[in-house]
């Protein structure tokens, strides 16, 4: 029983950070329908960055925010440079734009800082807080306190703010939202900015528990991936459910199978999706669009 | 209001309009008919600036649109209810109107609302409904009512009746009319010339990229040649 529990609260700590960078999927998907698999390096710039300026005597608040601000920009640098110029390419295309930013990113980071693995210090110390026979880590809190808050503020942005609806138009249909007056190339700014923010946090915050280095951002885009297509892509609901469920069905793998076959977990799901649930969990039958 | 002056656009390398003249003065309802291809809508993607323009100029309340992009124009009076109605089928009508006023967060904006809801009553019934769910008559309400969102100097219609039963196409060139009475200088796209003709002042004939004959409304309705071409008379 306390095995299980066990499994359960690693499988929700992992499931956090899936559920963050599922998130981020879900705007630039809902600004663009472009499935952006740079987000994985997101995550990745905001764990090196926080630990390169960290180890170079930046107290680690700032040094967090500078990371989160710094890959806010690279992705609207991304935006900028990849995508915007190439506007009006199919769909397709625009996803490969993103896997190569992704290669490109890691090849830079890797000049950049380094090869090598790392970390930084934990927020609230290391001592394991024991609930029921298991323990968890008070960084697992972190985590996971940290995709709820981003997850509810998003909910507000897209279902409170007119912003927010600004951004769902301009993905429901870019020629009527620049009628009405919407500058569609600012909420694309701004939906890489949002996303790569929040990419950035969740290495943050994941970092003193799974360490980081160059080339973790893909691991980290596939199981987003797979979280945000089984909650159904496009729907911050369904990427934060989806995240959780996918850390705890990879927990639950490695538990009871074998930790080899842990990786396997978000590809089989991703499979079983596109056959059984195409539009996920949460997701509407395709929309109309026009 | 509104000035165009040897108009040119393509798309790629093809140019389908060839130099359009056209003007549009305050408080009037002016028409653009003619046959599909024309040029109709590329005309007015041009004038809301979702069209790149290869020649001549547009002007509007006195200073150029040239270079203006596409999301400014609605702040300068210029708003549009494009083919196709184009609503935002995953948002809810009155997210749909709500958009139509992104320029404006004042008290008017919930004013306009229900003006327009005075104006097609079955928009506040499905007024939390997905937009996408509407009928086509009603989507067509919609789009024109989110146009008017804008508080526009100008409205560009293109073809509202387009697709649509012969009472709802009334009810609908019964509320383009009706905005003569509220300050709204009209530019109105129709391929019913006969409807349009009708409730305009004035109007011009496209044909390929090129505007063929213009004249009052009056007098176009009764050209026998128009008769014959266009109102099947
Ligand atoms: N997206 C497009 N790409 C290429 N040609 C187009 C496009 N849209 C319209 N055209 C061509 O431009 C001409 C004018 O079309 P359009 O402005 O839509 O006419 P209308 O609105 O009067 O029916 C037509 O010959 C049409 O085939
Ligand atoms: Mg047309």
């Amino acid at each position: 029983m306390s095995e299980l529990l066990q499994f359960l609260f690693s499988g929700v700590t992992v499931g956090a950070v899936y559920a963050l960078v599922a998130l981020g999927f879900t705007i630039i998907y809902n600004a663009s329908d472009v499935v952006n698999f740079a987000q994985g390096e997101f995550v990745m710039l905001g764990g090196m960055i926080t630990w390169f300026a960290h180890q170079a005597g930046i107290p680690l608040p700032v040094a967090a925010f500078l990371a989160i601000s710094i890959t806010a920009a690279i992705g609207v640098a991304m935006n900028k440079l990849a995508i915007e110029p190439a506007r009006g390419a199919p769909i397709v295309s625009l996803i490969i734009i993103t896997i190569g930013a992704s290669i490109f990113l890691q090849g830079a980071a890797q000049l950049v800082f380094d090869k090598q693995i790392h970390d930084f210090p934990a927020f609230s110390g290391d001592a394991p807080i024991r609930v029921g026979g298991a323990t968890i880590l008070p960084q697992s809190l972190w985590v996971i306190g940290g995709a709820l808050a981003v997850f509810v503020g998003l909910w507000i942005f897209f279902t409170r703010t007119l912003l927010g609806r600004a951004v769902l138009a301009t993905s429901n249909n870019r020629l009527a939202a620049q009628l009405v007056g919407i500058n569609t190339n600012f909420v694309m700014t701004l939906s890489f900015a949002l996303s790569a923010g929040i990419g950035a946090l969740a290495g943050v915050l994941a970092t003193p528990i799974t360490l980081t280095a160059y080339n973790v951002g893909i691991a980290f885009a596939l199981k987003g991936f797979a979280g945000a297509m089984l909650g159904g892509m496009g729907n911050p609901k369904g990427a934060l459910v989806g995240g959780f469920l996918i850390g705890l069905i990879e927990a639950l793998t490695a538990g009871y199978l074998s930790s080899q076959y842990k990786d396997a977990a978000a590809f089989v799901v991703i499979l079983l999706v596109l056959f059984v649930r195409p539009q996920g969990l949460f997701g509407r039958k395709s929309t109309d669009r026009v | 209001m509104l000035e165009v002056e040897g108009l040119r656009s393509r798309y790629g390398r093809i140019e389908v309009l060839h130099g359009v003249d056209l003007k549009v003065s305050q408080g009037e309802i002016v028409t653009v008919v003619g046959a599909n291809g024309a040029g109709k809508t590329t005309l007015l993607r041009c004038l809301s600036g979702v069209q790149p323009v290869s020649g001549g100029r547009i002007s509007f309340q006195g200073q150029p649109l040239t270079g203006v992009p596409a999301w400014k124009r609605p702040a300068r009076g210029l708003t549009q209810s494009p083919e196709g109605r184009q609503i935002f089928g995953n948002l809810t009508v009155e997210e749909n109107l709500r958009l139509g006023a992104w320029n404006f967060k004042d008290e008017r904006v919930g004013k306009d609302m229900e003006d327009a809801f005075q104006m097609f009553p079955i928009l506040r019934e499905k007024r939390n409904l997905a937009a996408g769910g509407l009928s086509g008559g009603q989507q067509q309400m919609l789009a024109m009512a989110r146009a008017l969102m804008g508080r526009p100097a100008c409205l560009l219609l293109d073809e509202p009746s387009m697709g649509l039963a012969p009472i709802i196409v009334q009810q609908i060139f019964d509320v383009v009319e009706s905005l003569r009475g509220r300050g709204v200088t009209v530019l109105l796209v129709e391929q019913n010339a006969f409807g349009a003709l009708r409730i305009a002042d004035r109007g011009y004939v496209m044909e390929n990229g090129r505007i063929a004959m213009q004249g009052a409304a009056a007098e176009l309705i009764a050209d026998p040649r128009i008769r014959e071409a266009y109102l099947g008379i």
